[in-house]
Parts: structure tokens; sequence; C-alpha cells
């Protein structure tokens, strides 16, 4: 099992087994959304800071920021969701991935939240 | 935050309530593009009780000194779209002024509620002003909302657009418009806040007919081109600007005995400055409310005041405002959104054809 690591903007972050980040939003995430029907991705190869705004999600009601985890270079982004943005409302853990990334820092990983640590951060919005 | 008289029943139906006018309102329940499509396809059924109901114990001719609109000329068993204006010509609110029997009753916007009242109060009397306050209004609103409707208020049914009647409906007194916000065939229905409920799960048990929340409101009076006030319209723009100089009667404009008068007759001649157009952008970004539309040469076209993803197209689209020389359809345009500049065309509205009954 990949390991999974999550953030207080709701963003799941999976260590691949390459040593790459893939990088999605939870499930609570599109639920607040609603039905998304806007994505932009990041240029593949684009240096990003931690906190930096990477993608852009809308909803039919709103434009909302996905940031990067932790700083690193783009890898890859998940051409599917621009074709087909309801994949992150349908599957937002698995086939609505956003982006990968190579994290400057390997150690930022560990400093993520776990599972149980982002489940205690849902039960106190 | 004021409730609705069914803020129970939205919330026992998943309603995921939001902040809007003061009011707490569901912006969805399931999905709101499948409530959208519900509209468009079936029936929906929006709780719009947060809207104003006012009724007013004056004379048409006391009503046609605040408004552009011909109420002289509105028979009783009809409602007509109108907009109050201050003395710039500018619009104070957009209203429907209902005829009924015994008297008029204006619609009136929920965040504009205060203003109206007071506004109303100033020219009529206290006494001639009545906010029916805790009342409801729910919207049936799609192509299948006559056969639903025609099950519960069969009376209703042989309305004509923009026709009232009184029905009663699980045996509450309603008061029934053709009329709605979507651009589709449908009707508004006010009864008292105690009925509510009963009416909405009447109509809720039908099988053509699922809940809509804001958001799905938006996006069908987006693509109906309805304009909405606060974002569309406002103190500032005029009835010429906005497109709506139809909403001003022949003999009003003749007479020029309303509001505004002057600086509207100037327009009605010479043009508006600025006029309010459809948007088509390319591609798929959204451009909202608030972006900066840019001609041809660069320099500074208008603004976009309404814009989102339109369902029925499966693509962004938006309104505005351009200045005259550019409100042509086809014109290409340019909007800013987050640093870049889309390419976006000016197109006629509505961007889906109404569908009211005749």
């Amino acid at each position: 099992m990949a390991e999974i690591r999550y953030t207080k903007d709701h963003e799941w972050v999976r260590l691949e087994e390459d040593g790459t980040l893939t990088i999605g939003i939870t499930d609570h995430a599109q639920e607040a959304l609603g039905d998304i029907v806007f994505v932009e991705l990041p240029a593949v190869d684009r240096e990003v800071a931690e906190g930096e705004s990477c993608a852009t999600v809308e909803s039919t009601k709103a434009a909302n920021d996905v940031f990067a985890p932790l700083a690193g270079r783009i890898a890859e982004v998940n051409e599917a969701i621009v074709e087909d943005p309801g994949l992150i409302n349908r599957d937002p853990a698995g086939e609505g991935w956003f982006w990968r990334m190579e994290p400057e820092d390997d150690a930022q990983f560990e400093q993520l939240l776990d599972e149980e640590s982002y489940e205690a951060f849902l039960e106190t919005l | 935050m004021k409730l609705s008289p069914l803020d129970t029943l939205h919330r026992r139906l998943g309603g995921r309530m939001v902040g809007f006018a003061g009011w707490s309102l569901p912006v969805q329940y399931e999905g709101a593009l499948a409530e959208h499509r519900a509209a468009r396809t079936q029936a929906a059924l929006f709780d719009v009780s947060h809207m104003g109901q006012v009724t007013l114990r004056v004379t048409a001719g006391e009503i046609e000194t605040l408004v552009p609109g011909d109420i002289a000329g509105l028979a009783p068993g009809r409602q007509r779209y109108t907009l109050l204006l201050n003395e710039a010509g500018g619009i104070l609110d957009d209203v429907m002024v209902a005829h009924w029997p015994d008297g008029f009753v204006m619609i009136v916007n929920a965040a504009r509620a205060a203003a109206d009242l007071a506004h109303l109060r100033q020219a009529f009397g206290d006494a001639a002003v009545e906010h029916g306050e805790g009342r409801a209004l729910l919207a049936l609103q799609g192509p299948e909302a006559a056969a639903v409707m025609a099950r519960h208020a069969p009376a209703a049914v042989a309305l004509p657009f923009l026709g009232l009647a009184e029905v009663a409906i699980a045996g509450v007194a309603c008061r029934v418009s053709r009329s709605g916000y979507t651009g589709e065939d449908g009707f508004e229905i006010a009864c008292a806040g105690e009925g509510a409920v009963a009416v909405a799960e009447a109509l809720l048990a039908e099988p053509e007919v699922l809940p809509a929340g804001l958001a799905a409101r938006d996006t069908l009076r987006l693509e109906a081109g309805l304009c909405l006030y606060g974002n569309d319209i406002d103190e500032v723009t005029t009835p010429v600007e906005a497109g709506l100089a139809w909403t001003i009667g022949k003999r009003r404009r003749a007479a020029r005995d309303f509001p505004g008068a002057e600086p509207i007759a100037d327009q009605l001649a010479q043009g508006a400055p600025r006029c309010r157009v459809g948007l088509r952008p390319e591609g798929r970004a959204i451009a909202r409310g608030g972006a900066a539309i840019a001609a041809p040469d660069g320099s500074e076209a208008g603004i976009v005041t309404s814009g989102g993803f339109a369902p029925s197209l499966g693509g962004p689209i938006a309104m505005g405002y351009v200045r005259r020389d550019l409100a042509v359809p086809g014109t290409a345009l340019g909007i800013e959104v987050r640093g870049q500049r889309l390419p976006a065309q000016v197109v006629a509205l509505p961007f889906v054809p109404h569908r009211f009954a005749r």
C-alpha cells in the first residue's frame, strides 16, 4: 500500500514507489465544492514552492485554488480531469488525481498529516 | 439569518445551506448540475421565499410614479416585469407587479427588500405598504411543470404566460402566476408560511420534480440571459444600458412621466454609452463577475457582471457591459481571467432560447 498523507487544504498526497508524489483533492473537498465543471492544471516541469497555487477548480458556483503541498517540480498532469472534470467528483482519490510532482526535499512528505490527523482535523471544522 | 418557512424541509432533503441576502437557503441538494438539468428537461422546485411580497394599497397611477411600466394597462389577473427607478434613471430594483382582484402585489429582490420598502413607504405612506413577512414563494419550473400542476391545480395550467390564478394545492390556498426565472415554462406559487411545507411536499412527491437550489437557479437564469440585481443591474445602470428598455410602456415613453425619464429619453434617442451583452469565452475557463473586458486593440471595453458554466451548452458563458461600438454580436473581445486574456465573442441573448407558455 502506497503511503498517503493529507493537508489542511484538503489535498491528498500519495508517495509512489519511484519517490514521486501524486496529488489530488479529498472526498471532503469535492463534496464541499459541488459539481466541478472546469480545471486548470499547472504546466509540466514548472517548479513550485510550498503553498503556491498550482491548479484552479471551478464548481458551478465558485473558483478555488489547489496549492502545492510541498516544493518541487511538476512531473505529470492528469489531462483526463480537464476533459471530464466530473471525474474529480466521482473518484477523487483515484481517477480524479491532479498532478504528479518530484519533491525538492523527500523529508517534507513525512511532515504532512497522516490519515488519523486529517480525520481529526475534519472533526474540528 | 432569516429562515424560510421551508427551512426544516431543506435540511431534511439534504440541502447545503448557505447565506444569501441575509437568508439561509440551500445552494444545492444532491448536485447543481442535475438540478439544472431537471429544470431544463423535467421540472425543478425552488424555494424563493426570500423574495419580498409587498401588497400595495394604491392605484395603478400611483405605482406608475415609481416605475416606467404600463401599470394602468395591466389587466386584473396579469403580472408584469418592471423597474423601480431613481431620478437619474438608475435601477433601484427589478420587480414583478401582479394585479390581483383585490389590488397590487409587488415581488421584490431579497437584497433590496428593506430599501424598496422604505422607498415605497415614503411614496405611498406606511399604511398603504404591507410586507408579507413569513409568506412562502415557490417556483416550479420546467417543461413538465404544467403536467405536474395539472394534477394539483388544473386552473393554473390554463393560464397564459404572466397570468395569475387563486388555487388550492394540497388544501392550501395559493396565488399562482405563470412565470419564473429560468427561461422555462413554470409557475410561481405564493402561500402562507404555514402551508408551504404541504405545498412543497405535494409537488416534490411527483416523479418529475427535483428540489433545486440557488446554484441551479443562477446557472438557469444566466443561460436565459436574465439579470441578477446587484450583478447585472444596479443603481447606476439604466434600463437602456441593461437592454431593458422594452419594459418602458409606449404611453410612458411618450409622456416621460416616470423617474429618470429625461436621461432615459436621451439615451433612447442617442444610444447608451455601454450595453449589456452576452459573451461566449473560447475554451473552458470561466470568466466571473468583475473580470475586465478588452477591445481588439487592447483598450478597455467593459466588465463582466455575471459568468459561469452553462450546463446546457457544456461551456462557459458570461454577461457584461461593453462600449456601444463593441456590442454587436460577432465582435471578438478578450476577458482577463487570472492574468490571461481569454478570447470571447459577443453573442445575442438569451444563450438558451426561452420556452415560456404562450
